[in-house]
């Protein structure tokens, strides 16, 4: 069983408290079962990550990332194994609204301007007012770095600033898990790199766990606390990776020894 | 409009933008030249064909024997176009109506669609043609069985389209209504029917024309007034000029309607670029 433990250089989780853990899988396992075979998209997979740490999921496509974003978001059950989402299951965050999901494209709803999209969850799924104290949608439209665009229809944006958007969305009410799907892996490498760095700002100032799906060495290693690698066929842990970085990162960072260091064994972990 | 042209070389920034904005300015006008110099072209030829081969009138009027017509005969034209129009538009909304209601069923209930879609596939397979008779053994001379017709006729595409447009919902923002644990009537009225909007448009395009024809075609059986009644009556009498008036008085309409359904989808589709039907 590979059992891994986020380990910040911050603040350590310790193995005995699992309390402590904003998300714990347990041995889950996920199945699908099509008309020529069952295929397995995830085999035993157990993890942890402390509440406000931020873990990179990187793996080879086809290894059930975002699979297993799903299944803490409650959008996949699983076939074996338990998941906890800060000490509840998964349907109790989802009722909570304690997650936030960013999606690879933007899922954006385009008769909705810039503003009415982020105030969207604020329509559906019973809660109509925001918890006291959380910034407004116009404050988080200007963290992402969109003041000003507050009118704008998604096709007048670019796909860095509609992704902005998605991201404001997500943040919106203060959730304390925010789950994203490949965000910036449609996004041009130049757009993606600065939006990589509000990424670290946003997640420093709102103190949220942060579960980051992607296929780059480069973002997981950037981003991250620890990158948990996945392999595939069957989608399964391969190891816990802790990043012991500075966490006041910026992008020259990635060309210092340490951050190359850990992008090498990254690699040779996905190569095995 | 993004026109763009390679600025030539040996000239000013002024001078290229001058000479850019005067053939912007000829495009514009030659878009709306042309087609009326087309039209005008196709009179003339008509006229001429007329003139040169002789044509009786109760075979072909001539164009200006049309125009005559047209204006002499205006109030009674209009007269049964009251009718025509009536009954095509209130065919319109009630087959629409349906449509949209029974889609929107359709959507939430699978096995009503399975079991009722063949029904309506079977129905839409009758020519208007011969509906028109049944319809109007069933319901009697007056202007029901022509609203009927103008209804079943705009039914079915519009149900097509429609159930279409209510499941082309972006996944990943179902997922995020499934995150958001919207209800099935918050996805429905904040993702679905949005998102089937521009279907339903398109549909309802081509429903402003069908819904006149079938008015008209309503009319050829058993009806002493409207623009189908007096189709008949004209050919009836070989008096083509006033057939002629008639036609036109009916695509006219049929123009306008279409122009109204675009206009209003214009002002309610806002987010995307308008779609030519």
């Amino acid at each position: 069983m590979a059992t891994a433990t986020a380990v910040t250089a911050a603040r350590p989780a310790p193995a005995s408290a699992p309390a402590e853990a904003a998300i714990a899988c347990r041995n889950v396992a996920v199945r699908f079962v099509t008309e020529r075979r069952t295929v397995t998209a995830l085999e035993d997979v157990s993890f942890e990550i402390a509440a406000g740490s931020f873990l990179s999921l990187l793996g080879p496509s086809g290894c059930g990332k975002s699979t297993l974003l799903r299944v803490v978001a409650d959008l996949v059950q699983p076939t074996e194994g338990r998941v906890t989402v800060l000490g509840g299951s998964a349907e109790a965050a989802r009722r909570d609204h304690a997650l936030g999901f960013v999606f690879q494209d933007a899922a954006l709803l385009p008769w909705r301007t810039a503003i009415q999209n982020v105030t969207l969850p604020l329509e559906v799924g019973g809660r109509s007012a925001l918890p006291a104290g959380s910034p407004t949608p116009t404050e988080l439209l200007a963290m992402v770095g969109l003041a000003g665009w507050e009118n704008a229809y998604p096709h007048e944006l670019s796909g860095g600033m509609r992704q902005r958007v998605s991201i404001a969305r997500a943040l919106l009410g203060g959730p304390k898990v925010l789950l994203m799907d490949e965000p910036f892996g449609a996004l041009d490498e130049i757009t993606r790199d600065h939006l990589n760095e509000e990424l670290l700002r946003i997640w420093q100032e709102t103190r949220t766990t942060i579960l980051f799906v992607t296929h780059s060495i480069y973002e997981a290693t950037f981003l991250g606390e620890s990158v948990l690698v996945l392999a595939a066929n069957p989608g399964r842990v391969r190891e816990m990776v802790a990043i012991d970085l500075p966490r006041d990162r910026s992008l020259a960072i990635r060309e210092t020894e340490p951050f190359m260091r850990i992008a090498a064994r990254l690699r040779r972990l996905l190569g095995d | 409009m993004a026109d763009t042209a390679l600025m030539p070389g040996g000239q000013g920034v002024e001078a290229a933008e001058a000479a850019f904005r005067a053939a912007q300015r000829r495009r514009v006008l030659r878009r709306r030249l042309l087609p009326a110099s087309g039209i005008l072209a196709m009179l003339v030829l008509w006229g001429l064909l007329v003139w040169v081969l002789n044509v009786p009138p109760f075979v072909a009027p001539s164009p200006l024997a049309v125009a005559a017509t047209l204006y002499s005969k205006f109030g009674m034209l209009m007269a049964n176009l009251w009718p025509t129009a009536l009954e095509a538009i209130l065919g319109f909304l009630l087959g629409n109506f349906a449509a949209i209601v029974i889609a929107t069923v359709f959507v939430h209930k699978k096995s009503a669609e399975e079991a009722f879609f063949p029904v309506v596939v079977l129905i839409n397979t009758i020519p208007v043609v011969a509906k028109a008779p049944i319809l109007v053994l069933l319901l009697g001379n007056g202007m029901e069985p022509k609203i009927a017709i103008a209804a079943l006729i705009c039914f079915f595409p519009t149900l097509v389209n429609m159930v279409r447009g209510l499941e082309a919902v972006n996944p990943q923002a179902m997922e995020l209504m499934r995150v958001l644990s919207a209800s099935r009537r918050e996805v429905f009225f904040k993702l679905r029917l949005p998102t089937a909007l521009p279907y339903l448009f398109s549909a309802l395009k081509i429903a402003a024309s069908t819904a006149v024809i079938g008015a008209i075609v309503g009319e050829w059986i058993g009806s002493t007034v409207g623009i189908g009644a007096l189709i008949i009556q004209a050919t009836y009498n070989f008096d083509s000029a006033l057939l002629y008036a008639t036609v036109i008085v009916g695509s006219s309409f049929s123009v306008a309607f279409f122009l109204v359904i675009t206009g209003l989808e214009r002002l309610v589709v806002r987010w995307q670029a308008p779609v030519v039907a």
